[in-house]
């Protein structure tokens, strides 16, 4: 069997969730503590990869990243970087897309702690960024998992996207959606089986893991 | 010496309300701030600590500035370095007592200070729970201590008895007491409890709709004006009996029910749910303590 498909989706998956954490708790702290006219316009754009059809997405993808357009070209000129049908390009493109499934938890999480417990760390002389990261992150581990997974499982599951942007390129960008297509093509029914399988197994585990942890099922073996 | 002279424009209940007010607080006192809900005590203590920006005026700690509207001075709360003891205390759940404390040290402190703390305030026992796991009591406390860490110029105490039932709040109202002969720290305090106020405050201030109403010691706010041993009580008139000599008055002061005897003639000018004052004389009034369980 070919583990190349399932392992590149792990990887993509793995990327797009260390940079949606890192991008993703300082725009969810924005939003929840600005009073900004732009909040709604910018709320808007993080939520629409949740209702707009992926390969409208990877449409535009294609038409902004392809070398044949100005941003494409300036990339490939200046930066030597082609973001379409290779690695980085889905890299990206996956980000976009699975931003509102780590924004919004975290950004509801942070909007639920009281405001006078960040306040009262700002009376004690802490920052904003210390009251950050040992007041308020601590407080929201459970929306902080819930947007990893998600976000994760999400980036596992993609289709459309990557294949408007990535195409189908072994060992670059055919991760194990397109291949269960691809194999479904040529009739191999077994090998699609063995990579649809092998996906629902894990996102089923993941999946299972948060709502045994947030549910608290987990308590009694650590306290 | 605490000068403040501040003005701000505050959206109440009723509408917009300027708050406007120029106190002077003597070092080491304990003031208190009383009045009816929605005056803007909070907001004041918000404007003292910095969370909220006055419109106009004037914040000064000893010889430090801290606001001053005309000359663009606005300290951050960071670097104000108040006790702010929130309404709902506002403890770090994820922490222990412990860390709540040691969380709320400058980065130069020791520990010493810390552990006076805890044997003044009684946590030992407390120590490394969480504060989900104490009473209120508990809670106000370690609030308390933790307000106390950095040895604030002032500390806030935002109704910190308020949630409390009679019997704990008695023995935090020492616990207050106690703190304040201990640090010696300029305290403002706001309270609905008359008695509170009296046992703690050196000097109240009694605001309404954002103005201060009146001011002075407990004492001449609470006390004087009940001091000849008159009773005297607003009631509504209930019933009315005309026997053969006299009149009986029933009359319903605030929960309870008494029946007063009158003239005929007296009588005869109240009708049902007039409004009445019941005054008598007591020159040796009793008293009963009431006991209650705790």
């Amino acid at each position: 069997m070919n583990w190349e498909p399932l392992l590149l989706t792990f990887k993509l998956a793995l990327f797009t969730t260390v940079i949606l954490i890192v991008i993703g708790v300082p725009i969810a702290y924005w939003l929840s503590n600005t009073k900004s006219r732009i909040k709604p316009v910018l709320e808007t754009l993080v939520s629409m990869p949740l209702v707009l059809p992926p390969t409208v997405l990877g449409f535009y993808f294609l038409m902004v990243f392809s070398p044949n357009n100005t941003f494409g070209n300036w990339l490939d000129e200046w930066l030597d970087v082609k973001l379409v049908f290779s690695f980085s390009g889905l890299v990206i493109a996956s980000v976009i897309y699975s931003l509102p499934f780590m924004i919004h938890p975290i950004q509801s999480g942070l909007s639920g702690i009281s405001r006078s417990i960040t306040e009262a760390s700002f009376v004690m002389g802490k920052s904003k960024w210390e009251t950050l990261l040992k007041v308020q992150l601590p407080q929201i581990k459970p929306a902080l998992l819930t947007g990893i997974v998600l976000s994760f499982a999400h980036t596992v599951g993609e289709f459309g996207v990557v294949l408007m942007i990535g195409g189908n390129i072994p060992g670059k960008t055919k991760v194990a959606s397109i291949a269960i297509y691809d194999e479904v093509e040529a009739l191999n029914y077994d090998a699609a089986n063995f990579y649809s399988f092998v996906l629902f197994a894990i996102t089923f585990c993941i999946l299972l893991a948060v709502y045994l942890v947030n549910g608290n099922h987990f308590k009694h073996f650590w306290k | 010496m605490i000068k403040l002279d501040i003005n701000k424009e505050l959206q109440a209940a009723t509408g917009t309300m300027t708050l406007r007010l120029n106190l002077n607080i003597e070092s080491g006192q304990l003031i208190t701030l009383y009045g009816p809900s929605g005056v803007g005590k909070t907001s004041t203590l918000r404007m003292i600590s910095g969370l909220m920006q006055p419109d106009s005026g004037q914040i000064c700690v000893e010889d430090e500035t801290w606001f001053d509207a005309e000359n663009k001075i606005n300290w951050s709360p960071q670097k104000r370095k108040v006790g702010y003891v929130f309404q709902d205390y506002a403890l770090f759940p994820h922490m222990t007592v412990l860390e709540n404390l040691n969380f709320a040290k400058a980065k130069n402190q020791t520990n010493s200070s810390i552990s006076d703390l805890i044997e003044i305030m009684e946590l030992g026992q407390l120590q490394n729970r969480k504060p989900e796991s104490l009473s209120g009591g508990q809670k106000q406390r370690v609030a308390l201590a933790r307000a106390l860490v950095q040895k604030p110029k002032i500390l806030l105490l935002d109704e910190p008895l308020a949630a409390l039932d009679s019997a704990i709040r008695h023995k935090l109202q020492g616990f207050l007491k106690t703190v304040h002969q201990e640090f010696q720290l300029t305290t403002i305090l706001i309270s609905h409890d008359v008695g509170e106020i009296v046992k703690l405050a050196d000097h109240v201030y009694q605001l309404e709709e954002g103005k201060i109403l009146k001011q002075g010691t407990p004492e001449t706010i609470f006390i004087e004006q009940n001091l000849s041993g008159k009773f005297k009580f607003t009631g509504e008139v209930l019933k009315i009996q005309q026997e053969e000599i006299i009149g009986i008055v029933t009359v319903r002061i605030h929960t309870d029910v008494v029946k007063v005897v009158v003239q005929h003639e007296e009588a005869s000018k109240l009708a049902i749910g007039d409004q009445v004052l019941v005054v008598s004389k007591a020159f040796t009034p009793l008293l009963y303590k009431i006991e209650v369980s705790i």
